[in-house]
């Protein structure tokens, strides 16, 4: 994994990062085929031969639905340490990712060196929008935890901007607004928490804090958001109308692949990295579709080591707009999710949520 | 104190340590206080102590006892 951790996150160009990422995908698959009894069976019966497969194109993917009906690592329990959930609604069945140490460092590495092309080597301080308590038990994480976990690498001073009943919390947003309004700082929350619980209640406030020096970064999912008919446009200028803040990133990952995520380029197109890709695959026969063809979201990761989980249907349709040549200068290929197949279950951290108002 | 004595302390508050016998060969992940929200509360510890503001690099970086002490010398803080 050295050799990814050694590339800039977005500087590979197809043919680099088509031939690094098909060299670890064969090494996982034949890891997980060697490790994990249910995904052996699912491959041979499958009929799949790894020795004929040209690039991780043609490797066989799993539904991200599986991890919830089944148990599937590829360590023995001992070497177990974390154990990660999805987001669910209640009553909805949760899936299940189990990371051994070293899956979890890769995983705290990629979201660090993709995090920071973004914002810079030195951390910033850090508001969150969401409350103190998603992150208390620290060996069973739900995604929303881990989430939040992950990006408090990149923040100094972090402050929660909510109460655990989901009200501003005044004295800790003043508190923070006072001390470094004006600065660069760093944002972090859900889509949803960001939209009803932040920006809803700082405007019904007389009050208008200076983050125009600011930076963003939201993920979790637009279901909600879009059904209110808040598209992201609306949702940027309305947080620019309340704080002044600019720079409004949101990215797409999800637990099943955790920190391999797809950032939110300053033209509003999501990014493949050099850790993960995304294949948009047909609605019937699952052939991979052409640059600007809705399709089913498929997405490899570099990262799982532990699990089987490198390449995975979701339950998403999107679009791949191209590769290696948007305006914004990175290389990798760029998407647009479109929304949630019909009939999928609701997940996301912040779609979850909102299901549950 | 001297540097290493804070060094020392920051570990021992932080994962809340009788004594200090185990340290020199402690590394992330070795003991259950020590995951990756006993890191960052490791990394405020230090950061406090020493008055310092580590990079993300250098947080990521700091996988032991050991490693923790060069990366505290970029800092100028000599243990």
């Amino acid at each position: 994994m050295d050799v990814f951790f050694d590339t800039a996150p977005y500087s590979p160009g197809k043919d680099e990062k088509g031939a690094l990422l098909s060299r670890r995908l064969f090494e996982l698959t034949r890891r997980h085929y060697e490790r994990c009894e249910p995904y052996r069976n699912i491959i041979d019966g499958l009929g799949f031969d790894l020795e004929k497969a040209g690039t991780y194109y043609d490797l066989p993917f799993l539904p991200v639905s599986l991890f919830k009906q089944l148990d599937l690592t590829s360590v023995p329990k001992e070497e177990i340490f974390k154990t990660m959930t999805s987001s669910g609604t209640t009553g909805q069945a949760v899936s299940r990712i189990y990371l051994d140490r070293e899956t979890a460092n890769l995983q705290q590495k990629a979201l660090s060196k993709i995090v920071s092309s973004f914002l810079g080597a030195s951390r910033l301080p850090m508001l969150i929008i969401d409350c103190p308590s998603v992150v208390k038990d620290r060996t069973m994480f739900s995604a929303r935890g881990a989430g939040i976990l992950g990006f408090s690498f990149f923040g100094t001073s972090r402050a929660y901007a909510l109460h655990d009943d989901m009200s501003l919390d005044m004295e800790s947003i003043t508190d923070f607004f006072e001390k470094f309004g004006g600065r660069r700082v760093l944002l972090f929350g859900f889509t949803f928490m960001v939209w009803q619980h932040f920006v809803h209640e700082i405007e019904k406030l007389d009050i208008k804090p200076d983050l125009s020096q600011g930076i963003l970064i939201h993920g979790g999912g637009w279901k909600k958001l879009a059904a209110d008919a808040v598209s992201p446009a609306v949702f940027k200028k309305r947080l620019y109308e309340t704080c002044g803040i600019r720079e409004v990133h949101d990215y797409y990952g999800m637990v099943e692949q955790t920190g391999a995520i797809y950032m939110e380029c300053e033209e509003g197109h999501l990014h493949a990295s050099v850790y993960s890709d995304v294949i948009t695959r047909d609605f019937h026969d699952f052939s991979v579709c052409g640059f600007g063809e809705t399709g089913i979201i498929e997405v490899v990761s570099a990262l799982p080591a532990s699990y089987p989980g490198h390449a995975l249907l979701t339950e998403d349709e999107g679009v791949v707009l191209g590769e290696d040549d948007c305006p914004c200068g990175r290389q990798g290929k760029y998407f647009k999710i479109q929304g949630r197949l019909k009939n999928a279950e609701i997940r996301g951290c912040s779609d979850t949520y909102a299901a549950g108002l | 104190m001297s540097n290493l004595e804070k060094y020392i302390e920051a570990f021992k508050t932080t994962f809340e340590l009788g004594d200090e016998s185990a340290l020199p060969a402690l590394k992330y992940q070795d003991i259950e206080a020590w995951d990756s929200v006993g890191h960052m509360a490791l990394i405020a510890e230090l950061e406090d102590a020493f008055d310092i503001m580590m990079d993300t690099d250098d947080i990521i970086d700091f996988s032991s006892f050991e490693i923790g002490k060069e990366i505290m010398a970029k800092y100028d803080v000599a243990l």
